[in-house]
């Protein structure tokens, strides 16, 4: 059995004081591929901008296992496309986890990003400023640059969206290889079918996970209806979950959170969405 | 020819100093201008501009016109305005312009203060619009070493304020440079504007920053040529501005930033990326 290559500790995360991600436990195996699946506000992008580090926990804990380098796309990029840049400048940024700051960048470096170029079918583009691209053609030029990141994780936050359907086999070919390198893949996705067809495990959240496993257990209609039924709104008299600070693993509903990896799907208690208490 | 073009430097020391003074600044500061408008702060640089005055007026107060106390003054006045708008801007909800606009407000009142307290409108109007004509040995050092210090922490942070500029997301995901850049950065529009101070004055110096790299935006799309060309447009302008100001008897500062405006206007309209070659000339097209 391959190694655990993120854990989350009862994982909290959210906005001002509202949990958008609530009690997540579990791991996600080295190697794995897994989608991640819920509704708008479900918590996906917050859960992955939790692991990357740019969203701190409220409370509880994202680990990532020592050594793995994660590369991470982000659904709505704050990528500054006016910014007068050429694909093969965004595309190298990809190579700063190797050379960083300073490092020059080697024959092999400039090769690793033409070859990246070409996986994503953006050959000739090299010298196109960046905002000449479409949707579709910037897309891979992002994939291109996780493919220069040579990252041991992968998060990529609704990769598919805008994106035409020969852009998304294209992508997926790209997911797949990665998957078959042995990297860990983490997917936001909204077409179940694609996700059905593609994606061996999956996890789906209703601010809280509702079923987390194989695909084909996790998608069963019971657990998609529960997902659907969850509570988006923020409520401002919702009582505190913790009822002391400091107190992080010693709330009172352990029981209904205190999952482990697959044993969460047919859980009675998800019925009503995140109650606070 | 000569007698225009030349001789002015060749006879007179005040002007060789003014032309070195003014070229060296524009060694520095063009590039931090064109950095700063493509990170959409143009305007950040006139608020700065404004803040460093009550540092500057301190050290006028108790010093009097010496361009060493006023300068440091500036400096800490600027250092303080940029640090507390970017620190409310990164650690708040509020926006990078509304924090600006608020410390450099404070910052500017408390400058006009402090130099009412002492002197003249003519002290007022030396810090407010410099004097490139009386540059001594003092400032010109400081010049050197401002542009130089410049020159060398944009090649050291390049990579990362690239980064930082085209996709800070990406950025904060591989790497913590994120914020001190953006902090170094402000330092070094702080600097380069203080260094501007004596030449063209608090309100000038930004001028000599931000009108190159406006002007340069029109002729290229890349951002090293970019820097480059608005070094080169900030030469020009000094060079242009401080013959018109001996030749016509205008002051200089204004003469120097009048003809970066004059170029920043004709790129408007000729440049490669201007009105004429992108909106008014019929552009065949290829097949595909």
């Amino acid at each position: 059995m391959t190694d655990a290559c993120l854990t989350f500790k009862d994982l909290t995360l959210g906005y001002s004081s509202h949990p958008a991600v609530h009690h997540l436990n579990g791991s996600i195996k080295a190697g794995s591929l897994t989608a991640v699946v819920g509704a708008n506000g479900s918590g996906k992008s917050t859960l992955m901008k939790g692991i990357v580090g740019v969203l701190k926990p409220m409370a509880g804990s994202c680990t990532v296992a020592p050594g793995k380098r994660i590369a991470y796309l982000p659904q709505q990029s704050e990528l500054d496309r006016s910014f007068p840049a050429r694909v093969i400048d965004l595309v190298s940024l990809g190579l700063w986890p190797r050379r960083g700051l300073l490092g020059r960048y080697t024959k092999e470096d400039r090769e690793a990003v033409s070859h990246a170029l070409m996986a994503v079918g953006l050959e000739g583009f090299e010298k196109r400023p960046i905002d000449t691209l479409s949707g579709g053609q910037l897309q891979r030029a992002l994939f291109a640059r996780v493919l220069v990141q040579d990252a041991d994780i992968i998060l990529l936050d609704e990769p598919f969206n805008a994106v035409d359907a020969k852009t998304v086999g294209d992508l997926i070919r790209l997911i797949k290889r990665w998957h078959g390198e042995n990297r860990t893949v983490m997917v936001v996705a909204h077409d179940l079918e694609l996700v059905r067809a593609h994606f061996p495990n999956t996890l789906l959240l209703a601010r809280q996970p509702v079923a987390w496993g194989e695909t084909i257990e996790t998608l069963r209609p019971e657990n998609l209806l529960r997902a659907r039924r969850f509570d988006e709104a923020w409520h401002d008299d919702a009582p505190w979950c913790e009822p002391e600070p400091g107190h992080v693993h010693a709330h009172s509903h352990d029981d209904h959170h205190h999952h482990e990896h697959g044993e969460v799907h047919g859980h009675p208690d998800h019925e009503s969405g995140p109650r606070a208490a | 020819m000569y007698d225009f073009l030349i001789a002015p430097f060749v006879e007179f020391g005040f002007m060789q100093r003014a032309l070195a003074g003014s070229l060296m600044l524009a060694l520095g500061a063009c590039p931090v201008g064109v950095f700063l408008m493509l990170r959409r702060m143009s305007l950040t640089g006139d608020a700065m501009a404004h803040a460093i005055l009550p540092g500057a007026a301190a050290g006028f107060l108790l010093y009097g016109l010496q361009i060493v106390p006023m300068t440091i003054g500036g400096l800490i006045a600027g250092v303080i305005v940029a640090l507390g708008a970017g620190a409310v801007s990164r650690f708040t909800v509020q926006r990078e312009d509304a924090s600006m606009a608020a410390f450099y407000l404070i910052s500017l009142a408390l400058g006009v203060l402090i130099v009412s307290l002492r002197g003249s409108s003519v002290d007022l109007m030396h810090v407010l619009f410099g004097t490139v004509l009386a540059l001594n040995n003092d400032a010109l050092t400081l010049i050197a070493l401002i542009s130089g210090f410049t020159l060398l922490t944009l090649a050291i942070f390049w990579r990362a304020l690239v980064a930082e500029c085209l996709d800070p997301l990406f950025l904060r995901s591989v790497s913590r440079l994120g914020t001190p850049v953006h902090f170094i950065f402000l330092g070094l529009v702080v600097l380069n504007l203080v260094g501007g101070f004596q030449a063209l004055g608090t309100l000038l110096s930004v001028g000599l920053m931000m009108l190159p790299a406006a002007a340069a935006r029109f002729w290229t799309a890349r951002v090293e040529p970019m820097c480059a060309l608005a070094f080169g447009f900030g030469a020009i302008s000094c060079v242009a501005g401080l013959l018109v100001s001996y030749h016509a008897s205008l002051p200089s500062g204004p003469a120097i930033i009048l003809s970066a405006g004059a170029i920043y206007l004709a790129s408007i309209l000729f440049g490669t990326r201007g009105v004429f070659n992108t909106k008014l000339r019929r552009h065949r097209h290829r097949t595909a």
